[in-house]
């Protein structure tokens, strides 16, 4: 903490937190005011008597109704649900396997192998979705959700498996020791003791792992293009905003609703999330 | 049944050579204690033995039995880590109970077990405790319990009282000390605390540079050590040692060097009138040492000058200056010595060691 002087406090912790704080905060102000303004409010000019851009005296569920009766949105949160999930699964088994082998088993090349999945993160999406886009074509998975499902795994692996790595270096190597001398095959020790000591890492592995499929955008917009396929990102910014016209309401009711999930998911786990980035094990 | 027997056993990683040439027989129900400085091979071997470790050449037989190429699991023997290594997402119950799982035993035999351990090692009320909950101490004893329900041929212990505060090592030392001649079980004991090493083992294996440098009872390694080493290593405070030229004057022998001229008593001179007219290294044990008096012979005290003294209350360490040497002196504690005294140390003639100023080895 600061010492000294109240108004050192002030000056020097309370104040900065408060313009961060605002600064981050305000667009999901923004996001919720607009949410609930009626039209009326949202589209009245900036010179009218009773222009009030920051606050709403008529809340209205009008475009959260609209969303779900005018749109697609319900089925755009069931397929993004569902491919974000099994897009976490895929890449949890395989993140966490991968991650292991590369932190306890000593093989030739281990380290290179590492160096080498860590580099294909690098790769950006936006240069990797032409390739893909062609594959997908050829075993003619366009427009389905398993484009991707089977694509937000290039990205996901190689991130699960490095926190993976990082995380099972963490653990102190005489436990898994002391479990083959207790008489569990390799196999045995990892399932019943390095696995359940690391469930924080791969916690926190698969909400990173959640969170960046749920919000993915790229490769959906390019692999998926019927109105009932998209998923929330694609299917808000590409059905709500029709030529030059921005439906604000609706627009921004997406947004928000969309990113309910991903809020809950971090609050749900926070306190394993927290620990997992920390690595603390202790025996 | 535990009988160990280690055959020519080396361990390389890369090019350095951590463990040479090892032999050594341990007996059933023996408790064999390895000592040395950090790095001297003493966990390598230990890991050799249970299987941690790929053994590059020699064998390693339990029971008759070679078990180079057998598994941890399958060679029947139990470890205790120096960090403890209890899991720590398990209760203690469930740590002692995890081996006896493992090797499918039945669930009245495995609480039968756990309990009789739990008895013996009084931590009956915290079996359903998470390690984390516990002290330092009670994790050594969570650690020693999961060990001893496998009912194992050989106990491994890799330095497991060196995370302990001084007070409880001495209290969980005499402890394992009554547990193994409770159990009976054979023990392969490492630690580089020659005290430990002195008061558990049935027989201590000095190690240094990945070489045995001696075998033996803790009293045959005080009383007569094989070499300069091991004559340093055993023992607190360590062994003074200074640099002698052996003279043979009519018929008698006397060490002498800057601040010494020692008569090489009787029971001595037979083994070094060979080594008259050269250097040998002298060591004389601080409680070997003694302030003189007039019943102490002339040939057998040197003058000293006090630099510090340590009052420990059962004794007094004098630092000394010997010539160009430096001496410690346990003496009596009933002696007033102060700093820059001028003091007449005695030697016992019977327990003085002679070592080879080349090779080191004892003379």
């Amino acid at each position: 903490m600061i010492e000294g002087a109240r108004w050192r406090r002030w000056v020097f912790f309370y104040m900065p937190m408060a313009l961060f704080l605002v600064f981050l905060l305000f667009p999901f102000y923004w996001m919720i005011i607009t949410s609930f303004r009626p039209d009326s409010e949202l589209y009245r000019p900036w010179n009218s008597i009773n222009y009030n851009p920051f606050w709403t005296t008529k809340p209205t569920l009008e475009h959260v109704r609209y969303l779900f009766e005018e749109t697609l949105f319900s089925n755009w949160l069931w397929n993004t649900t569902f491919i974000a999930l099994a897009s976490t699964l895929i890449s949890l088994v395989c993140g966490v396997f991968a991650g292991y082998a590369l932190s306890r088993l000593n093989f030739p090349f281990a380290g290179s192998l590492g160096t080498g999945i860590f580099v294909t993160y690098l790769v950006p999406q936006t240069l990797l979705f032409i390739p893909l886009a062609e594959m997908i074509r050829n075993y003619k998975l366009g427009d389905t959700p398993w484009s991707l499902i089977l694509t937000y795994p290039t990205f996901l692996i190689p991130f699960c498996t490095w926190l993976m790595m990082g995380y099972f270096k963490a653990i102190p190597k005489e436990l898994e020791e002391c479990a083959r001398i207790d008489g569990a095959s390799r196999w045995k020790a990892m399932l019943y003791i390095i696995i359940p000591v690391a469930i924080p890492g791969i916690l926190s592995a698969g909400i990173f792992a959640f969170t960046l499929s749920w919000n993915e955008f790229i490769y959906a917009l390019v692999f998926l293009s019927s109105p009932e396929q998209k998923t929330v990102p694609v299917g808000v910014t590409s059905e709500l905003i029709r030529g030059d016209v921005f439906f604000w309401g609706p627009l921004m009711a997406g947004a928000l609703l969309g990113s309910i999930p991903v809020a809950v998911a971090y609050s749900f786990f926070v306190e394993h999330y927290v620990s997992g980035l920390t690595g603390s094990v202790k025996g | 049944m535990g009988q160990v027997v280690l055959r020519n056993v080396n361990k390389f990683y890369d090019s350095v050579h951590a463990v040479k040439d090892v032999n050594l027989q341990i007996r059933d129900k023996e408790f064999v204690v390895f000592v040395g400085p950090s790095g001297c091979g003493k966990t390598t071997t230990l890991r050799m033995i249970a299987g941690l470790e790929v053994i590059s050449s020699g064998d390693i037989s339990i029971d008759g039995q070679v078990v180079n190429n057998l598994p941890p699991m399958d060679r029947d023997i139990a470890m205790v880590f120096q960090n403890y290594a209890l899991y720590p997402h398990m209760s203690v119950y469930d740590n002692m109970a995890f081996g006896l799982k493992m090797r499918k035993f039945n669930r009245r035999e495995i609480a039968k077990r756990v309990e009789e351990a739990a008895d013996i090692l009084d931590i009956g009320n915290y079996l359903r405790r998470k390690p984390r909950q516990l002290s330092g101490g009670q994790r050594q004893r969570v650690a020693l319990g999961r060990a001893i329900v496998r009912h194992p041929r050989v106990f491994l212990f890799d330095e497991p009282l060196s995370n302990l505060d001084a007070k409880l090592r001495v209290q969980m030392r005499v402890e394992l000390k009554k547990l193994h001649q409770r159990l009976g079980t054979t023990a392969v004991y490492v630690t580089h605390d020659q005290v430990e090493a002195m008061t558990l083992g049935d027989r201590v294996v000095v190690m240094r540079d990945g070489v045995v440098q001696q075998v033996g009872e803790p009293l045959e390694l005080y009383n007569s050590p094989a070499n300069r080493f091991v004559a340093g290593f055993i023992g607190s405070p360590a062994m003074n040692f200074a640099t002698v030229t052996m003279m043979d004057g009519d018929g008698r022998l006397t060490a002498k060097n800057a601040g010494l001229d020692l008569e090489v008593p009787q029971i001595h001179a037979e083994r070094l009138r060979g080594h008259a007219g050269r250097q040998v290294t002298l060591g004389i044990r601080p409680e070997n040492l003694h302030v003189a008096s007039e019943s102490d012979p002339a040939g057998f005290t040197f003058p000293s000058k006090v630099e510090v003294v340590e009052q420990l209350g059962s004794e007094i360490l004098l630092d000394v200056r010997v010539g160009t040497d430096t001496m410690v002196a346990a003496v009596d504690p009933a002696i007033r010595a102060r700093v820059q005294d001028q003091i007449r140390l005695a030697i016992n003639p019977a327990r003085l060691h002679f070592f080879d100023t080349d090779t080191e080895m004892a003379i």
